[in-house]
């Protein structure tokens, strides 16, 4: 910061506004990343290799996330390391990104984070982050241009100081019949103002069996106007101000980025700070967070979503690969028999070697890996120096390095082979398995923290020693498994936790079976019926006062807008105090915008009392009776004013039967005395009540329900009236 | 030296991630930094050519695989390379002009011997490749001196010793140099002032009324047109758009910004309008030593119905763009397939991409480039002016050595 100034004043006397802009543009770009997952969804893989150094299409994937950052124009790029991170610093330093000209990379290191959050508040400790910075992990792969977002959040911020973080999101469906996106994430819901691009409300998780979504009631109350959507993808790229990392500081319970920090900013209001979304459209960014993912974040790849990260434009080393028809990528020095059929979208690495009438397609195959004669490869994801002998048949799995498939062996889809697995000759490894050198660590109770650690300590231990003791130990497993994966193999099957069975469809690399997909089908359209039957009540919890469909169809929608138009108003007049003068004016206006008749009015306003006294709360019968003589009573001359006819008297009977038997049947044992107590309030007159009986007398008797009820209250005003005579 | 490697890193970074683009700019900026590798590089008292021609190798070699479709690159090494040949030549020939006319200096005599096997070399291979490649008009004057040169380069001998030998020798390597860097200069003037040089030609080819049709967008069809609206002709343009990049709006922009009277087009209209046309227009991204063009995407389509409608089919290509390699060549990349987002929006489609639910069946391919063949085009307008399709190979000959081609190795044998 000391230069700049210094240049500013030998320049001269100049203006502290453009010596401020000046000191901005200084400032380095700089970029924390994340080379660490913070959760077990790569496992057994991650208990030996880091998750940023797995190879995502042959090129390890914090390759992807370093070149995107180096493009983008940040400079400064501290990279976080926790588990292996030894194995990762040592990758960093023989890659070369550790001594970039015009790009710096520090690796730090830490051994007891076990949460993005303490990551982030070790960071904030070493006081290294001085300006804007971008958070993001080593396993997001994104061509997007930073400059445009950059911009945005250093305006938001010098306007609003509060505005802490700009969240990346882009739109991709999410898959209706399932509820989840592309990339095998839960849906996510998200209300962002149009307007301002604020983020408001980030949900995840949503539960699916009922399909509704809560809202805060303040969140309607406080913004004019916002989106809810639940087609946008969260990238996991964020620009944060600085304040963020002492955020996590004051806050030493923040864990995740997204379930705490987020959701944290978002429902604290006393600090006020605020997150904004800016959304990318052409350019592509994503996060690989299951083996789903993986999968998909691969095909995009290979489709080219990501130019120009694509393997033939970002070759690492000297393994050039050149891309010919039909997306078949292939690298240098590859002997491929002349039977072998290679199917489109694959990519096959340098110097491996392909037998006769071997079949391969939609997949992605690493270097030096020897696939014998007459083997099926669909899908699948092979890493470098695999084995694979005669006769295998593999779908959809993924193989990782070093591993050996003796002949005849079948990989169902989903299964996962860590590294140096051998695999029997025929044995058929189950659908969704994960089969390890490394036995399955034991299940600790469910401590919280325990979701967020990577490999924890023990088992890190225990891989170092594997490392070591390489020779010693191979033999003692090979022993022992040889029941588990066949004659031969070597590797343990893990045994499937109790929960995630159910789930391990959802975010493998296989595709979903179509047996999942017809069932969600079928309870999605149960759920659809189920919302047409009306008895789910709608997303708000509101009544909606839709009671008189059955009467005028043609005209339904034009009733429904006029009577909650009056309810409104009227809540509205009793919320506020408004006069009766001014409600009437208010209801006058809206009949003559809907062309309504005065007993319209009546009818609409009358509802809207009835309605008002059943939500106001009370315990009884009688306690309800006691709400609608109170509004009756006080809004006793607004209602009025519309009944001056006999018809709209005999139109408000006609509507408070309707309420009785629809929208609120708690009136109906009250029916009378209400009736009785609005004659005596002067409210209809005994003509009305005479006249809807005789409307009545030739209904059916399903409709005289009610003049049945109120017979007592017609005979006593009958024999009034002929004493009167 | 390292700097000059960080140089040629940056570059080579910059190719990488596409992020120089169109093959003018690239020219020059390969051209600037072959100038800095040249000048840095040390030269050592014997065989200074093939020390000069291995260090821009060992670059030029790094720079073509960074972008292998930019053709523009190894165009402009080959060319550097052939630069440092001719001035080598020229140097020993004027050398050995001096020694024949005036024997009188020991000096002369002594720097004449030490350099003999520098010399002998360049001027044997020199000899074989003017009698191997066909002469053309230009060669077989300046190869008038060369090949009288040579005898008298073999018969020099005698005793060798003085002390200024190592200084004179020392000159003589900066003069190389120095030769060299002001050819690259050159080189680095000329790809700068190609516009000028083809637009110059515009009045000649464009004629009063006509209508042109033109493709996407090119700098050089740009400064083409203005030119000759300025030599107040007066025409009318046709702009193909160029999807999916829509360049041809940028084109049309700028055109009738410059108040030419401009019509945009679909490109699927092109066939439609070219009865309407006289001429087509069009830049280009690479020529092809056999005349065929590398054009943007599209492009093939408007030369066919060039053809069917008798239309007269122009390319305009500075002479950076003309590659010494066939199509055919398996070191030809000849089109590079960009992201798919230039076509369709991500969003709206992500559910016919998602595979995990069987729907990934949709795939979307972007080419950057057409193949035009030569028989579809009609004349090249080059800095040097019009030429034949079937002209391109002596035109090649002109630029590049034949020993260049293949820039790949670093043969012992220099020149």
């Amino acid at each position: 910061m000391g230069a700049p100034k210094k240049s500013g004043g030998g320049g001269g006397g100049r203006v502290s506004v453009s010596e401020d802009s000046d000191e901005l543009v200084r400032v380095p770009l700089q970029a924390i990343l994340l080379a660490d997952s913070f959760n077990t969804k790569f496992r057994p893989i991650t208990l030996e290799c880091p998750k940023v150094l797995l190879p995502l299409v042959n090129i390890p994937m914090i390759n992807y996330t370093l070149t995107w950052l180096e493009s983008a124009g940040v400079e400064d790029v501290f990279v976080f390391c926790c588990a292996h991170s030894k194995q990762v610093i040592d990758y960093l330093d023989k890659s070369g990104w550790l001594s970039q000209p015009n790009f710096s990379v520090t690796t730090i290191e830490s051994h007891n984070s076990v949460s993005a959050g303490d990551a982030l508040r070790l960071i904030y400790e070493r006081n290294v982050i001085h300006g804007d910075f971008v958070l993001i992990s080593g396993d997001t792969v994104s061509n997007m241009s930073l400059t445009q977002a950059l911009a945005e959040h250093k305006e938001r911020k010098k306007k609003d100081s509060n505005a802490v973080m700009t969240m990346v999101i882009k739109r991709s469906k999410t898959n209706p019949v399932i509820h989840q996106s592309r990339l095998g994430t839960d849906e996510l819901f998200m209300a962002i103002d149009p307007d301002t691009k604020q983020l408001l409300y980030y949900e995840e998780r949503t539960d699916l069996s009922k399909g509704i979504l809560h809202l805060d009631n303040s969140l309607l109350a406080d913004n004019p106007s916002l989106t809810l959507h639940h087609d946008k993808q969260d990238c996991y790229i964020d620009i944060c101000s600085p304040e963020v990392l002492s955020l996590f500081t004051d806050n030493f319970d923040y864990q995740h980025l997204r379930r705490h920090f987020v959701k944290g900013l978002l429902v604290d209001d006393i600090m006020g700070y605020k997150i904004f979304v800016h959304e990318i459209h052409s350019n592509y960014a994503a996060r690989i967070e299951n083996f789903r993912s993986y999968d998909t974040v691969s095909r995009d790849i290979i489709q080219r979503w990501t130019y120009p990260m694509v393997p033939d434009v970002m070759n690492y080393g000297n393994t050039a690969t050149k891309l010919e028809r039909q997306g078949m990528y292939r690298a240098s020095e590859i002997s491929q028999s002349q039977s072998a059929v290679i199917g489109p979208f694959t990519v096959i690495g340098f110097g491996t070697k392909i037998g006769n009438n071997t079949k391969i397609s939609d997949s992605v195959i690493g270097k030096g890996c020897k696939i014998g004669s007459n083997v099926c490869i669909k899908g699948c994801y092979i890493w470098d120096h695999v084995t694979i002998e005669d006769g295998c048949k593999l779908n959809h799995a993924i193989v990782c390095n070093e591993v050996t498939l003796k002949s005849g062996a079948i990989l169902e889809p989903g299964v996962i082979l860590s590294f140096k697995v051998v695999v029997g000759q025929e044995f058929v490894v189950p659908p969704y398995s994960y089969v390890s050198l490394l036995q399955q660590p034991v299940e600790e109770d469910s401590d919280e923290e325990l979701e967020y650690a990577d490999s924890t300590s023990v088992i890190t231990s225990r891989v170092d020693k594997s490392d070591e003791e390489d020779a010693s130990e191979v033999p003692e497993t090979h022993i022992s498994s040889v029941s588990e994966l066949g004659m031969g193999g070597v590797g343990y099957i893990w045994q499937k936790c109790e929960g995630s069975q159910e789930e391990e469809w959802r975010h493998s690399v296989a595709p979903i079976p179509a047996d999942k997909i017809s069932e969600a089908m079928k309870t999605m359209e149960d759920d659809l019926e189920l919302t047409h039957d009306g008895s789910i009540l709608p997303p708000s919890g509101e009544l909606i006062p839709d009671s008189n469909d059955s009467d005028e169809d043609n005209e339904d929608s034009r009733d429904d807008f006029f009577e909650r138009e009056v309810e409104a108003t009227f809540l509205r007049a009793v919320n506020e105090n408004i006069q009766e003068d001014h409600l009437i004016l208010e209801v006058n206006s809206l009949k003559l915008s809907c062309n309504k008749l005065t007993a319209d009015c009546a009818g609409a306003l009358f509802y809207a009392m009835m309605k008002y006294a059943v939500d106001t709360p009370h315990s009884s019968l009688d306690g309800l009776m006691q709400n609608v003589k109170a509004v009756l009573t006080k809004w006793k001359k607004a209602l009025r004013s519309y009944l001056t006819d006999i018809d709209e008297q005999i139109e408000i009977i006609l509507k408070f039967e309707e309420i009785c038997l629809e929208s609120a049947k708690e009136f109906t044992p009250l029916f009378t005395k209400i009736l009785l107590y609005m004659y005596n309030e002067d409210i209809i007159e005994e003509d009305a009540i005479l006249s809807w009986e005789d409307e009545k007398r030739d209904a059916d008797e399903a409709d005289k329900v009610f003049v049945n009820k109120a017979q007592d209250l017609i005979q006593w005003l009958k024999v009034a009236e002929e004493e009167d005579e | 030296m390292p700097d000059v490697q960080a140089l040629v890193n940056d570059f080579v970074n910059q190719l990488k991630k596409r992020k120089i683009e169109g093959s003018q700019a690239t020219a020059k900026q390969t051209a600037e930094l072959l100038r800095s590798v040249i000048s840095q590089q040390r030269v050592p008292h014997t065989n200074q050519a093939a020390a000069l021609i291995n260090a821009v190798r060992a670059v030029g070699e790094q720079l073509i695989a960074a972008n292998p479709v930019e053709l523009a690159v190894g165009n402009i090494v080959r060319r550097t390379l052939h630069i440092i040949r001719e001035e080598d030549l020229s140097l020993a020939t004027a050398a050995m002009a001096g020694l024949g006319l005036s024997v009188a200096s020991d000096d002369e005599d002594d720097m004449e011997r030490s350099d003999h096997p520098v010399l002998s070399a360049a001027a044997v291979a020199a000899a074989a490749r003017s009698t191997l490649r066909p002469p053309s008009l230009q060669t077989l004057l300046e190869d008038m001196p060369d090949s009288a040169a040579v005898p008298h380069t073999s018969s020099s001998g005698g005793d060798s010793e003085g002390k200024s030998r190592s200084v004179d020798k020392g000159s003589r390597g900066r003069k190389l140099k120095h030769d060299v860097i002001e050819a690259v200069n050159e080189l680095i003037q000329d790809i700068s002032t190609c516009y000028e040089q083809i637009a110059e030609q515009a009045v000649e080819h464009i004629h009063q009324n006509e209508v042109i049709l033109t493709l996407g967008s090119s700098k050089t069809v740009l400064e083409f047109l203005c030119a000759a609206k300025d030599k107040k002709r007066s025409f009318k343009v046709f702009v193909a758009e160029g999807a999916p990049r829509y360049q041809g709006h940028l084109l049309a922009k700028d055109l009738a910004a410059r108040g030419l009277q401009t019509t945009v087009i679909t490109d699927s209209a092109v066939f439609a309008m070219i009865s309407r046309v006289n001429m087509v227009i069009v830049g280009a991204h690479a020529v092809m030593a056999n005349g065929g063009v590398i054009a943007p995407v599209g492009l093939n389509m408007v030369a066919l119905a060039a053809q069917r409608h008798a239309v007269p089919f122009v390319i305009l290509a500075g002479s950076h763009k003309l590659c010494p390699l066939y199509p055919h060549n398996p070191e030809v990349l000849l089109n590079e397939l960009r992201s798919p987002s230039e076509l369709l929006d991500f969003g709206e489609f992500s559910d016919c991409m998602d595979s995990a639910s069987g729907a990934g069946s949709l795939h979307i391919v972007n080419p950057t480039f057409d193949y035009v063949p030569p028989k579809l085009v009609s004349l090249f307008i080059t800095d040097t002016g019009g030429h034949n399709p079937s002209y391109m190979y002596r035109l090649i000959a002109d630029y590049y050595s034949a020993d260049d081609l293949v820039v790949k190795g670093r043969p012992t044998t220099g020149s």
